[in-house]
């Protein structure tokens, strides 16, 4: 369970932008979660609520985006959505592949904020 | 005056520090001509066995050091002692994965320029360290016979980011009704290509195919390295 220690690294980031933007109170985080990122939605969801109590961002809402995992497949020349993370393959043609295009992300990607 | 809420781009991956951290030590070993060589599994797949007969085996040929992750107790650190390698103990209190800053500071003190091969076993978790870039070159995933087939689709994450998996404990293969077909097809579905080896600890099966190959990857690393120099 590491998902606390992420939900407190989220909070850092986001406190520091508010600061950066004059105490700018933060509404909402927006993350992209990619499914081989290795971090339990849920978890993540009731640590952040955790890691927020008696901060700045306390009330604030941590708004997650899952990213599927995409390979890229060398036979299709093309970008595919692989059907299940327990079969690494190009959903069309079957290619095994090892490689992840997109997946392992753990981004914040933006700040909701009212100056 | 209020104003309406607006949304600000970030843009910033939460585990950067890990990552710089992690890139900053991956290019301290290449530099100090070492391969380091990450073990992950969940508990009680014996890596301790195995990293010892690992180190015991190598250490008339080659310089080698561990660092070992857990928990609590510093037993694991005086189990592998007995190989005469250096051996250092990360306690990681109650953080269940190691981190790269934790590689960082427990190598402080040592020359990497003295070593040929570096061992970071992980805390016992097939979960966490998936997550976290400890710089290694080469992250070895453990599965044990006694484990059940299925382990690698229940954790295709950590699976998914390794490099080699190993079959320990191949001695007790026939007692459990081990499925090395269904394990190896397993493994194969979450990183298709995937190296594997099967080993014991116990009886030696296995251990020269694998350190061969460990042998092949610092030649070739070591290669790459004076290439780019």
């Amino acid at each position: 369970m590491h998902e606390l220690s992420i939900a407190l690294s989220i909070v850092e980031m986001a406190q520091e932008e508010s600061e950066r933007r004059g105490q700018a109170q933060v509404l909402a985080v927006h993350l992209r979660l990619g499914q081989l990122s290795g971090v339990v939605k849920e978890a993540l969801l009731s640590s952040y609520e955790m890691a927020c109590e008696d901060t700045s961002l306390e009330g604030s809402q941590l708004l997650i985006e899952e990213v599927p995992v995409v390979v890229f497949c060398p036979k299709c020349q093309a970008e595919r959505r692989v059907r299940s993370i327990q079969w690494f393959c190009c959903p069309e043609c079957l290619t095994p592949i090892p490689d992840v295009v997109r997946g392992k992300e753990l981004e914040v990607v933006a700040l909701e904020i009212k100056e | 005056m209020t104003t309406q809420p607006r949304l600000v781009e970030v843009r910033k991956n939460v585990l950067k520090q890990n990552d710089v951290t992690a890139r900053a030590l991956r290019e301290r070993f290449r530099e100090a001509g070492v391969l380091a060589v990450s073990l992950v599994s969940s508990p009680g797949s014996g890596k301790t066995a195995f990293l010892e007969k690992t180190l015991t085996l190598l250490h008339s040929r080659y310089r080698v050091a561990a660092l070992v992750g857990d928990l609590a107790t510093e037993n694991d650190a005086a189990r592998l002692a007995r190989s005469q390698a250096p051996v250092k103990q990360i306690l990681t209190g109650t953080v269940c994965h190691l981190e790269a800053a934790m590689v960082q500071n427990a190598l402080e003190g040592w020359d990497l320029t003295q070593f040929d091969f570096l061992f970071i076993e992980n805390v016992g978790n097939l979960v966490c360290p998936s997550s976290y870039d400890l710089g290694e070159d080469l992250r070895f995933v453990l599965l044990s016979v006694t484990e059940g087939e299925d382990k690698p689709l229940k954790y295709p994450t950590i699976f998914n980011s390794a490099d080699v998996a190993v079959i320990t404990k191949s001695d007790l293969a026939a007692a459990v009704e081990f499925d090395e077909t269904a394990a190896l097809r397993n493994i194969q579905a979450v990183r298709p290509g995937m190296e594997v080896f099967k080993t014991s600890a116990k009886t030696g099966e296995g251990m020269a195919e694998y350190l061969g190959y460990l042998e092949h990857r610092r030649a070739r690393s070591r290669a790459a390295a004076a290439v780019s120099l």
